[in-house]
């Protein structure tokens, strides 16, 4: 209760433990749900105990909790940023702040991101004044192809940010895996095999020695494929992976944890869905896929979703070649579940993303480009990110559903729109950040008393 | 991403020129100084650029942003023979024009972007392509950055159908404390970076303040490693540069003979309020005008000393993040700006945000907005249209609809600072370059011929 208390007087010291959630209604206010729905206007949510409890047009006002008028603003389910790396970098440039990638670290795909998501972190503070409740931080592959484990954590003002550790495994097989992996796709590709078949024989043997076995081989044409291609490690000598290496990728190779694959062209798309043939559980989510409407339809077909930067138009290398904004519609019209998500462009930041959504609407007016309904551009930031992420419950706006909202001053996809309020678990978020402290401090350029220094 | 870092880390230093291009009384020299022509007497590598053809237009209905923060609601634009002719509202006389009935629509001057790495940072990034810094010595004035552009990056041509920019200028990178010069170009395709030049544009200067230069040639154990290393070296070539009498040609030199003569507009990479003071101070001391900061995520710190210099900011909307001296950066940077009185410009600095300097104001206006500086949609428009055109000097040609001015012009779909709206059509110089509703009209560089996705909507 204290918690709540600082709060609501906009502290920015972060609470040891969360604040208990409040139970609130907002009424009247155009209600977007998140889930691909066009928005309802003169709707009420209905939250209570941290859920969303109700929404609609015909719900009666709750008798307890604060009421909120929401007349000429909208409500929404937050923002879920995707492929972010909120709370593990400061500034890009000063190396002492940034734990995005260990270059220099002896372990690859057993790198952790859990432990070190600073919650008091600016990036952070910054995305959750622009709307954003929860989002998935993506280590830099570095040392090697595999960049470890990234985290699904909510944006509270709370040391509890991590939501779901080792959510999935990042693993780079475009143009970059290739220079990580020594020079080439090739070796891309011979080193992931190898580290998922030693991950897979390591569950029955944890020095990962080898045991011939021949077994039957399928191969695409009359040249044999050597099957210690792809059943269990042969020798002592092949093992590539430090063990602690290979511990991290057996949930990987049984499926139980997603890989995040990073591929822009159209080939290593389908090379990367290939996988599956030799290693049939796993859960892949694609990462990147700037060409992936040229083979949309075989995405979909795998079933394996996409996150996606929105607005690439531009061959910025040779695997983007056919780089178009209308990647994302086009996928969605071909049945993939596809996201919006990670930022490559000056400007870009997480609490940018609807304005990506928003571009996807303007471009369905534009004649020959393929662009996203309002419903459809709302939702690839919202319960599409979320369901990638394994959190069904997120990113929505429905009975049952997770307590982060947002109240905002306008249409949230709309440039000049911004959050009024931020609730995260049904719990009201501070909106101050060190950029709000700068602006309040240099509202004037009066110095007449005091220097600015004096100013807060 | 990794073009991003490369321009972050490298290119991302650029100094505003200011709005005039003549120095007030601080020239250090008595007479005249004119850039030496070549031996056929004329200047080098002049531009070869002639507008091309296009109908007597009218656009009849729309609602009109003059640039000069002016709007017409309901009005008529009409221009022929490459000129505007005419803006006004519903009672002009639309005869001898093709009319285009463009109610719901809007109408603004072509975009100018003042700060762009097109043709020098090209599509697609390569090693190969990598031309924007000469970082071989921390003060490169003799460089002209025209050399590196390479006219078939296919970023122009989105710049032109999902921006509107209609002109641009193409700066060196940060690395050195003095770059070399600046091109102004049309965005019309070309087999020639001449046949892109904008014709009567003054050449514009780069330099670098802050972590760049230091951080370049620092980490090859040479000056400068330090602040005030940079400083030091910036005023010891500014002095060799006043002594330069002109009898043997050093490229070096002329340029900047012509930066203190008034004649080439220093754009000048700077972030932090505290640096800018101090560059403002040196060109005072040395004899030049800055007509612009670019990045200048602190001018909100010193709007008054911006004004009172009459020095233009070119800004992002808010990114922020990358670098240390970027770290106070705020989205309401430009409108803090404007609110002093000071001139404010958005630039892109990249060939992504070069395709919404739009958007970027509108979020820079919604965050003042929110402050309570209220700046009118026609005024935001200014940011990106006459504002850069007067920090480039290029204003008596372009940037505004205003009779006898390039017929740089921009139809909208809907209201340029709304995220729905996209350009319909954009004419240069009243030649019809882009037209969403024709395929025909949209340019395709060499480099994309024969690939997937040639010719798409892109």
């Amino acid at each position: 209760m204290k918690c709540a208390i600082l709060l609501a007087a906009a502290s920015l010291v972060l609470c040891a433990q969360p604040a208990l959630a409040q139970d609130f209604t907002i009424t009247n206010a155009t209600v977007a749900a998140g889930d691909g729905s066009e928005p309802v206007a003169g709707a009420t949510v209905v939250v209570r105990n941290g859920r969303i409890a109700s929404v609609g047009r015909e719900i009666d006002p709750v008798r307890s909790g604060e009421i909120i008028d929401g007349t000429g603003m909208w409500v929404t389910p937050g923002i879920f940023a995707s492929i972010t790396t909120l709370g593990i970098v400061d500034v890009e440039a000063v190396s002492d702040s940034d734990d995005r990638g260990a270059g220099g670290s002896p372990f690859s795909a057993a790198l952790d991101v859990s432990p070190v998501i600073n919650p008091a972190s600016q990036g952070i503070a910054v995305a959750r004044t622009g709307g954003v409740t929860r989002a998935s931080v993506m280590p830099i592959a570095s040392a090697s192809i595999f960049g470890g484990q990234g985290a699904i954590v909510d944006l509270g003002a709370d040391f509890n940010a991590v939501t779901r550790p080792r959510a999935f495994q990042v693993v780079e097989m475009g143009e970059r895996g290739g220079r990580l992996a020594g020079g080439s796709r090739t070796s891309a590709h011979a080193l992931l095999r190898n580290a998922l078949r030693e991950a897979a024989r390591y569950g029955d043997d944890a020095r990962l020695t080898g045991n011939t076995r021949t077994g039957p081989t399928r191969t695409g044409d009359d040249v044999p494929l050597d099957p210690r291609m792809t059943g269990r490690a042969e020798r002592d000598s092949d093992v590539l992976l430090s063990r602690f290496d290979a511990a991290a990728l057996v949930p990987v190779v049984n499926g139980q944890q997603k890989l995040y694959v990073k591929v822009e062209r159209a080939i290593d798309i389908l090379s990367a869905i290939a996988l599956r043939e030799d290693f049939p559980k796993l859960d892949m989510v694609l990462v990147g896929a700037t060409e992936g409407w040229m083979v949309a339809e075989r995405i979909a077909a795998a079933g394996v979703p996409v996150i996606t930067v929105a607005l690439r138009d531009l061959p910025v290398s040779f695997e983007q070649m056919a780089a178009t904004q209308s990647n994302v519609g086009r996928m969605v019209d071909a049945g993939v579940t596809v996201a919006i998500g990670g930022y490559d462009s000056r400007g870009d930041l997480p609490h940018g993303l609807p304005q990506q959504a928003g571009n996807m609407v303007a471009i369905s007016r534009v004649p020959g480009a393929t662009g996203l309904t309002w419903g459809e551009a709302f939702a690839t930031i919202t319960s599409v990110p979320a369901r990638i992420a394994g959190l069904a419950d997120t990113g929505v706006l429905e009975g049952g559903a997770r307590g982060d909202l947002v109240l905002w001053d306008g249409d949230p996809l709309e440039l000049d729109s911004a959050p009024v309020k931020v609730w995260i678990d049904g719990v009201e978020q501070p909106l101050g950040n060190h950029r709000t402290r700068l602006r309040d401090r240099y509202r004037d350029l009066d110095e007449s008393d005091l220097p600015k220094g004096y100013d807060r | 991403m990794q073009k991003v870092v490369l321009l972050a880390l490298s290119a991302s230093l650029a100094a505003c020129a200011t709005a005039q291009a003549k120095p007030e009384g601080a020239s250090p020299s008595t007479k005249a100084w004119t850039a030496p022509k070549g031996v056929d007497e004329r200047a080098p590598f002049a531009s070869t650029y002639e507008p091309y053809p296009g109908l007597p237009t009218a656009l009849v209905g729309a609602t009109v942003y003059d640039g000069a923060g002016g709007r017409i609601d309901n009005g008529t634009v009409l221009f022929r023979d490459g000129e505007v002719v005419a803006v006004g509202d519903g009672s002009l006389s639309t005869e001898g024009y093709r009319r285009i009935e463009a109610a719901g629509k809007f109408v603004t001057p072509g975009i100018i972007d003042i700060h762009s790495h097109l043709g020098n940072y090209p599509s697609p990034a390569v090693d190969a392509h990598s031309d924007g810094n000469e970082a071989t010595s921390p003060a490169t004035p003799e460089v002209w950055t025209e050399h590196s552009v390479w006219p078939q990056d296919p970023g122009f041509s989105r710049a032109l159908a999902n921006g509107g920019v209609t002109s641009l200028q193409i700066l060196p990178g940060s690395a050195n404390l003095m770059g070399g010069r600046s091109a102004t170009l049309k965005n019309v395709p070309s087999r020639t970076v001449q046949g892109m030049k904008f014709p009567g544009a003054p050449y514009g200067f780069k330099m670098a303040c802050g972590e760049n230069p230091k951080r370049v040639y620092g980490n090859r154990n040479r000056m400068p490693a330090t602040r005030m290393g940079n400083f030091a070296l910036n005023r010891q070539t500014w002095l060799d540069a006043r002594a330069y009498d002109g009898k043997k040609r050093d490229l070096a030199k002329e340029t900047l003979k012509g930066v203190l003569e008034g004649q080439i507009l220093v754009h000048n990479h700077c972030y932090r309020a505290d640096e800018m003071a101090f560059v403002i101070d040196m060109a005072k001391e040395m004899g030049y005008r800055v007509s612009t900061f670019h990045h200048a995520v602190e001018s909100y710190k010193i709007g008054d000393l911006l004004r009172e210099n009459g020095i233009c900011s070119a800004v992002w909307a808010e990114w922020y993040g990358g670098k240390m001296e970027q770290y106070d950066s705020i989205p309401e940077n430009a409108a803090l700006i404007h609110n002093a009185g000071a001139c404010t410009v958005i630039h892109s600095d990249d060939e992504m945000g070069i395709q919404r300097l739009n958007q970027e104001a509108a979020k820079a206006q919604g965050a003042g907005r929110r402050m309570g500086i209220d700046i009118p949609d026609a005024e935001v428009i200014s940011w990106i249209t006459l504002n850069p055109a007067k920090a480039m000097g290029i204003d008596a040609m372009t940037g505004s609809l205003a009779p006898g001015k390039m017929a740089d012009v921009v139809l909208w779909n809907g209201d340029p600072l709304s995220v729905y709206s996209r350009p319909e059509k954009v004419w240069i110089d009243g030649a019809l370059m882009y037209d969403m509703h024709d395929p025909t009209l949209r340019p395709v560089s060499d480099f994309e011929l024969g690939h997937p996705g040639e010719g798409d909507v892109k």
